[in-house]
């Protein structure tokens, strides 16, 4: 059975173009491009077309690109970057939906004794400006709010806090591995000093990212040892990776006009007939500020992992913020931060669609999920009144 | 994705007993939609013989709490009111084949609901909420149910705790507490077990402990890691044992061999031997 794939939030298949490009540098080409010999050196030129790509789809030039491992790596070193440059700032401003690499990162740092900010968020996932305005002060070395959000492809208005900031000369990051290559993005206008990207979230392999650090930036680098990246980020190259990021990223610029034509009017559809066809669901965030590829919906009364493991049965690949999807026994903390009633807050199922997702994959889900939620319900003690009407 | 057993699987998606039943003798409720998963247990119960009829589920949960559930039902029905109370968590979870450990609260849950269903049957009154101690305000989890589900199944982490009440697993404001709770347990535990002295046994007894203690003792134990053990033959004082499921590969194979052979010279005699078959 071909899986009917609709998790790509999650993560998303590499392009075949992008295998096509990498594999003679898993094969024949494995040279290190710091060495002297041209069969090495020779792949420093590959490196540096690679760099050029990213650069291209956000808007940037090459020497503000910085190849790391993951999405991850980019964010932690970013914040890090921050309070390196500041040492007698104490002060860092997030939010409570940030992906846990940020999450986690600024509550590593509170316990080192930083004071950090977590805004709140509204019942649509869209960002406390009032809240922000006093949160940030001279004592904040960094602000670090996401793109747009994984689990509900909300957006958060990036270009007018970075005017603010900018005008307060506050050093800001975001975090746009949800957003680079789905939407728009030019660093050129936006006013962010710093910029997370992954590679697999953009038809790249795993274990590969980036970091755009604006002209100008103070930067320090997290992993140190070699010169590579110009002394920015040691370790030597995930050589193909990188290549393969680069040829995905000029895809992501290629197709990025259609692709939001295509993906928005499929989640669209999507989404409107599991509405209509499933009572008592809901979407979760503001549909005016969202990704085109993603929706997130809750089914009251039923629960996620459940759901999952009957779409499962039918190849279907999507994501739930239940509690038992987590590891952790809490649910989703984006959808609690939302306030979100416990009666949906287990119930609800994240697709995020990608290029490679065709009309008949969606008509399949629309077939099979108002019966998987009728089952499951009848099967909960819960919300059995509504159900009669 | 949770490694759930085929039983599982097939429970969660063709449930045995699931629904209500109409003007039921006893109904046991336990858990709530805030907490992520909630059971309601209906029984018919023939009044003259104490014995279940008939026994139906409700669930909101995950595919083991719904699988938990329907496997409880199909264990209880035609036993009397005592011979149900005698299920532990740990029979559900072998009826299903094994719960991922993470898991093994969807277990304890069909026990609880068990033990209210046939509280509500004998008109005992249920504990009233303001006089438990709750450790865990997350999860609304009492110190009671923390101390009996921990001797239950000799839980002596708080991860363990975690994995079976869910207690703890959610701020982790309560981490502590429960490290006192299950320290205060196994200290006072420990000291009057250890001098039982071993009776002579018969080679019927002598085999029907061994079995005993490798059923109640040692596999619990090995599957909680992922790992099992098979009783294969019993020859005067050897012991021949297979190693199943992640004890197959695991390198401490010795380790455990000896582990198993000091439990039974505990508990069953001083000489045994044990060794892989």
């Amino acid at each position: 059975m071909n899986p009917i794939y609709l998790d790509n939030n999650a993560t998303t298949p590499v392009a075949p173009e992008v295998l096509d490009e990498m594999l003679p540098y898993l094969r024949d080409l494995y040279g290190n491009p710091s060495s002297m010999h041209t069969f090495g050196g020779q792949l420093y030129k590959k490196i540096e077309e690679a760099r050029a790509q990213v650069a291209a789809l956000i808007g940037a030039e090459l020497d503000e690109i910085i190849f790391t491992s993951c999405g991850t790596e980019s964010d932690n070193t970013a914040i890090m970057n921050a309070v390196e440059t500041f040492p007698q700032k104490r002060h860092i401003v997030s939010t409570r939906v940030e992906h846990p690499a940020v999450r986690n990162f600024c509550k590593h740092l509170a316990r080192k004794g930083y004071r950090v900010t977590f805004l709140p968020v509204d019942s649509l996932g869209r960002l406390n400006i009032e809240a922000f305005m006093k949160a940030i002060d001279e004592d904040t070395a960094v602000v670090s709010i996401m793109y747009a959000n994984n689990e509900t492809g909300v957006m958060f208005p990036i270009h007018e806090l970075g005017e603010i900031l900018r005008e307060r000369k506050i050093l800001f990051h975001t975090d746009a591995v949800q957003a680079v290559g789905k939407i728009p993005i030019d660093v050129k206008t936006l006013p962010v000093d710093m910029l997370s990207l992954s590679g697999h979230k953009l038809h790249a392999p795993k274990g590969v990212g980036a970091l755009y650090v604006r002209k100008g930036t103070r930067f320090y680098p997290y992993i140190i040892g070699g010169h590579q990246e110009n002394g920015r980020r040691a370790g030597t190259e995930n050589v193909a990776s990188l290549i393969g990021m680069g040829k995905a990223c000029e895809l992501a610029m290629q197709n990025l006009d259609k692709e939001i034509v295509y993906l928005s009017s499929l989640r669209d559809k999507l989404e409107r007939t599991l509405l209509q066809n499933c009572p008592d669901a809901r979407v979760n965030g503001d549909i005016e500020h969202r990704l085109p590829n993603t929706t997130n919906i809750s089914f009251e009364y039923v629960e996620g992992e459940a759901i999952l493991l009957r779409l499962n049965e039918y190849g279907i690949c999507a994501s739930s913020g239940s509690a038992c999807t987590s590891g952790s026994l809490e649910p989703s903390h984006v959808l609690r931060s939302m306030g979100v009633p416990f009666t949906c807050i287990h119930g609800s199922i994240r697709f995020s669609l990608s290029r490679y997702n065709g009309d008949a994959e969606i008509d399949k889900v629309i077939e099979v999920m108002p019966s998987i939620i009728q089952k499951l319900r009848t099967l909960s003690p819960f919300g059995k009144e509504k159900i009669k009407v | 994705m949770w490694d759930y057993t085929e039983k599982v699987k097939e429970f969660f998606l063709n449930p045995k007993n699931a629904g209500e039943i109409e003007n039921p003798d006893a109904v046991g409720d336990v858990g709530s939609i805030i907490c992520g998963d909630a059971l309601k247990l209906f029984l018919k119960i023939d009044k003259e013989t104490n014995r279940i009829l008939d026994a139906k589920f409700q669930t909101f949960g995950c595919a083991s709490a719904i699988a938990s559930s329907s496997a409880l039902t199909d264990i209880i029905k035609g036993k009397t009111l005592d011979e149900a109370l005698t299920v532990t968590n740990q029979d559900i979870a072998d009826y299903l084949g094994g719960l991922p450990k993470e898991k093994m609260h969807c277990s304890v849950m069909g026990r609880e609901a068990l033990e209210a269903a046939i509280a509500n049957y004998r008109g005992e009154e249920k504990p009233v909420e303001a006089e438990e101690k709750i450790v865990c305000e997350c999860f609304n989890v009492s110190e009671e149910k923390i101390r009996k589900v921990a001797i239950e199944n000799h839980l002596t982490t708080v991860e363990e705790v975690t994995n079976y009440t869910k207690a703890g697993g959610g701020c982790g404001t309560c981490i502590p507490d429960i490290e006192a709770i299950l320290k205060d347990i196994w200290a006072v535990k420990a000291v009057p077990e250890k001098p039982k002295a071993l009776k002579k046994l018969t080679n019927l007894q002598k085999i029907a402990l061994i079995q005993e203690v490798i059923e109640k003792e040692i596999r619990p134990r090995l599957q909680g890691d992922g790992g099992d053990i098979e009783l294969i033959d019993i020859d005067g004082n050897r012991v021949i044992v297979g190693f199943r499921a992640m004890c197959v590969a695991c390198p401490m194979g010795n380790v455990t061999l000896k582990g198993i052979e000091e439990k039974l010279r505990e508990l069953v005699s001083a000489d045994i031997i044990v060794e892989e078959g």
